[in-house]
């Protein structure tokens, strides 16, 4: 039963990195259409400014203030990194979605090579505070600290992002242009500056993503593909919650991350067979398209 | 009198076909000017080319501008409220929300469009996908109504809508054409001759008459260009 609640803990924290992942993928699918494959490089590029600014500033600072400005930084080069794409790189080619497809991927593969020659292509490890890496007790079971950063974080982003679109004016904007982008047009808005808005806020989910990953499910390790394989998991939570819902990705982000943990002890750890565990995701999501085609919170096209 | 709206040689294909073949007309500031025509000749892409929705070629001017080649959003804020065919209010927002994304400036004439359609303040939390057709429409035209727009492009108001609903809406239409401009698009002809004092009519992509609205009182002339008896 321990265990049982332990591979909870970690499955809803893994569901809360997916839904950081996801999320920003999610919104920028939704109103403009653009399957942006080089999200996976903004979390990337969180990472590794993450661990430039944690080795780079003097230590006298201390692991805690460190860490807390890794995160701050990683968030906000993520953003940087994806408004300039927006504005240079995707801009001109609205409404040419392969152009749109292999522009994205090939910045990826760009800046994935070009992270590799600047910083190698082995691991760097990130120093954290200890007590990031401690567990804490309760009720019996030891859970790791630095799930419950991945898990705040979510929890905060969700609440974030859902008050953003709800309340702000760019907020209900950007819903209306996910309903009727022409509409919105033709209410006297520009659209356009509602896009780059998406894609910052995207951009530093992204970034955010990418650094919690390194902390609480890499060991602190950096490397220039992680943002690649996290993506590839961001897109199945996309689909299956529904491009363009937010709550939707959060679901299925808990879904999918539940998932992973339990197979990947409860069959995988068994036979043996340790890629069960992202087998089971692909599983998922071939399941619930069957019965949802636009996933669980999916809008009429 | 300047005009509000000059077209010329207005040219639009839509996926390879060609919808409009050279439409010349102007829209006279003050007043109703209604474009007719049977279905599929035209209409509703020619005000969309007016607020830059779909591409064309040829020359339009918006209240005193050259707007060929604008954003849409730019030629909007020269001052036009637009009510399209479909209504195309935003089901997913609130019917306050709606009307907030129809805001521009400090302008947002409230109190008015709320006297003009009450339903509106009582139903502001409903979302507007939950509004029947005649209150989706209500809303629709709310928004284009909420800032006293010099100019209205009204894409076929009283389309699916009960009589009672429709003569409604034409009054609504009447008060806000007494400070406004309106380019009304409609089949109704009893709606067009309570509105309208001028017409234009288009077929196959060009126009084929400009006059008055008296000219519908005319049932050969009305046959012959629009495909129906003219008692109406």
């Amino acid at each position: 039963m321990n265990i049982f609640l332990v591979l909870t803990f970690s499955g809803v924290a893994l569901g809360a990195i997916y839904f950081l992942a996801a999320s920003g993928l999610s919104l920028i699918y939704g109103l403009m259409d653009v399957l942006n494959f080089a999200h996976g490089l903004f979390m990337t590029l969180g990472a590794y400014a993450g661990y430039e600014i944690a080795t780079r500033l003097p230590s006298s600072l201390g692991a805690p203030t460190l860490v807390i400005l890794a995160i701050i930084g990683a968030t906000v080069v993520g953003a940087l990194a994806a408004g300039v794409t927006e504005l240079i790189l995707i801009r001109p080619l609205y409404g040419k979605p392969i152009s749109q497809i292999l522009i994205t991927i090939g910045l990826d593969l760009a800046g994935v090579g070009l992270l590799m020659g600047g910083f190698g292509s082995t691991a760097l490890q990130i120093p954290v505070p200890l007590w990031l890496i401690e567990p804490t007790h309760i009720g019996g079971l030891y859970l790791p600290n630095a799930s419950f950063l991945a898990i705040g974080a979510g929890v905060l982003v969700l609440i974030g992002l859902e008050m953003f679109l709800a309340l702000t004016r760019y907020g209900i904007i950007i819903r209306a242009g996910v309903e009727n982008r022409e509409m919105v047009r033709a209410l006297g808005i520009d659209v356009g500056r509602a896009f780059t808005l998406v894609f910052v806020i995207g951009g530093a989910m992204a970034g955010l993503a990418g650094i919690l990953y390194t902390i609480v499910f890499s060991g602190d390790l950096v490397s220039p593909n992680q943002g690649d394989s996290l993506l590839i998991f961001a897109f199945i939570v996309v689909v299956i919650g529904g491009l363009g819902s937010i709550r939707g990705s959060a679901v299925a982000a808990l879904a999918v991350g539940l998932l992973q943990q339990y197979t990947s002890f409860y069959i995988g750890g068994h036979s043996g067979w340790a890629q069960i565990g992202d087998l089971s995701t692909v599983l998922l999501l071939a399941v619930v398209l069957e019965w949802r085609p636009r996933g669980l919170f999916g809008r009429v096209a | 009198m300047t005009n509000a709206v000059e077209i010329s040689d207005l040219h639009v294909s839509i996926s390879g076909s060609h919808v409009l073949q050279g439409v010349s007309f102007s829209v006279p500031s003050g007043g109703v000017t209604a474009l007719l025509g049977r279905n599929g000749v035209g209409k509703t892409t020619t005000l969309r080319a007016i607020l830059g929705l779909v591409a064309s070629s040829g020359r339009i001017q918006v209240l005193g501008n050259e707007v060929s080649g604008w954003p849409t959003h730019r030629i909007v804020r020269l001052g036009i409220g637009y009510v399209p065919e479909d209504r195309d209010v935003f089901s997913g927002l609130t019917v306050e929300q709606n009307l907030r994304l129809a805001e521009s400036g400090s302008g947002a004439q409230y109190d008015e469009v709320f006297s003009l359609f009450p339903e509106l303040k009582t139903r502001g939390r409903q979302r507007a996908g939950t509004l029947s057709g005649g209150q989706q429409q209500m809303l629709s035209i709310a928004r284009a109504l909420l800032n006293h727009r010099p100019l209205l492009l009204i894409d076929e108001p009283s389309k699916g809508l009960a009589p009672k609903i429709v003569s409604e809406f034409a009054g609504v239409l009447e008060r806000a054409a007494e400070h406004s401009t309106v380019l009304l698009v409609e089949q109704n002809l009893s709606v067009v001759k309570r509105l309208a004092q001028r017409i234009v009519v288009l077929d196959h992509g060009e126009v084929v008459h400009r006059g008055e609205v008296v000219d519908l009182e005319d049932p050969t002339l009305v046959r012959q260009l629009l495909g129906v008896a003219g008692a109406a």
